[in-house]
């Protein structure tokens, strides 16, 4: 036992060690999320909470469902592969309730452009056009409708709205 | 302890229920989502991309991401004909409201839209100081907004300049992959938007995914391949000048 003679403040310092490592072990499982570390150096939870946020855009599937006729006309044209909500934006809450809430009247001048103004960037095959020169500034909507744009003599409105 | 043969024919099947409960890590919202069956990218099909910006905008409204910030963006190239490495690229308010005439003839001109890249080995998650950033089990590069101290190493780190600090939340923020959407069995806001099919999820542990037939049959690179970064975006038909 003389070697531990006069160790007596090693003893003590060892104790401090001993409780400070303690604490730290107590306040770490009491701070850590239970879900840290499930799956790596990370949350868990945290996937859970970031898939948990409402959608906005409901799906083409979700509109398809009701409307069988708007898909049935674009299967006969060009824009048979353009989702619903490419053009008539984000409308999940239509699709939860299509009763009261109803989604705007869309303007063919902003819409169409959007995609077929002429850029020297955009693709060669890509139907293109100078909407200026185009339709003298009649709506497109007067000779193509866009759910399936070729112009036909008895889809075209005539002008009319 | 002695495991004799017939502790061992109990503990497998125990052991099995156990591994099972491992791999299916079930986010609550959607529960026939399993993580362990998926390994989400996304196909860039260069050539059907015509820079209308629906992608920009469908992502900001999905996401409510803050004006002048992006989760994705478009870029437009125009490459002149005698000078080839040194592109000229540019991308008014992200090509949100698409692009004016071009400035200049000629040359090579293309859009390329830019995303997170969702790298298997992300250089954005491996320097977070406080595990806020990581790869999930399914392949998609997170933010734990909980947990991010918005130290904006991983701002720096990222070789693609896909994040950015939330200017109110001062957190780091990112392509989610629209994480709520794909665990719900919807595709991304900017696939569902893109009037070209030129943005595609893929699913690349999925085998009957379209994905692999178009990988067998296209030229399809990723950016910065010599980062190592074994990015999961997928491009077909990339010009060698695109950074």
């Amino acid at each position: 036992m003389n070697a531990f003679k006069d160790a007596g403040h090693l003893f003590r310092l060892a104790a401090v060690f001993v409780a400070g490592g303690m604490a730290f072990v107590g306040v770490r499982t009491f701070l850590v999320p239970k879900s840290f570390g499930q799956y790596g150096h990370y949350r868990g939870n945290a996937m859970a909470e970031i898939a948990a946020r409402p959608v906005n855009f409901a799906g083409h599937q979700a509109c398809e469902d009701c409307h069988a006729d708007i898909l049935e006309k674009k299967k006969s044209g060009k824009h048979v592969h353009v989702n619903c909500e490419a053009c008539h934006g984000p409308l999940a809450k239509h699709a939860d309730d299509p009763g009261s809430i109803q989604p705007a009247k869309l303007d063919t001048a902003v819409l169409c452009v959007r995609c077929h103004e002429a850029n020297i960037a955009k693709p060669k095959t890509f139907p293109q056009v100078v909407s200026a020169d185009h339709s003298s500034g009649l709506p497109c909507d007067t000779c193509h409708q866009p759910h399936s744009p070729a112009i036909t003599a008895e889809e075209t409105t005539g002008g009319k709205k | 302890m002695n495991i004799t043969r017939r502790h061992m024919l109990l503990l497998l099947p125990a052991a099995a229920i156990a591994w099972k409960h491992v791999l299916a890590g079930t986010p609550e919202a959607s529960p026939n989502y399993t993580m362990s069956e998926h390994w989400w990218g996304m196909l860039i099909d260069l050539p059907n991309c015509i820079g209308c910006g629906n992608c920009v905008r469908a992502c900001q409204t999905e996401n409510d991401v803050p004006d002048g910030y992006f989760r994705t963006w478009v870029e437009r190239y125009h490459v002149t004909d005698y000078d080839i490495e040194n592109p000229r690229v540019d991308s008014p308010d992200g090509g949100k409201k698409g692009f004016p005439p071009a400035k200049e003839a000629g040359g090579k001109n293309f859009f390329v839209p830019k995303l997170c890249n969702h790298c298997a080995d992300s250089p954005c998650t491996q320097v977070c100081p406080v595990g806020a950033t990581f790869i999930s089990p399914d392949g998609v590069v997170l933010v734990d907004k909980t947990y991010c101290l918005g130290c904006r190493y991983c701002v720096q780190a990222c070789p693609y300049g896909c994040r950015f600090i939330h200017p109110k939340t001062l957190t780091a923020e990112k392509c989610t992959l629209c994480y709520h959407r794909i665990t719900k069995g919807l595709t991304t806001a900017c696939c569902e938007a893109c009037p070209t099919g030129a943005r595609q999820l893929a699913d690349l542990k999925n085998p009957n995914d379209p994905i692999h037939e178009f990988l067998k049959t296209h030229n399809v690179q990723i950016l910065k391949p010599y980062m190592a970064t074994h990015s999961k975006v997928l491009y077909n038909d990339l010009d060698g000048s695109v950074r």
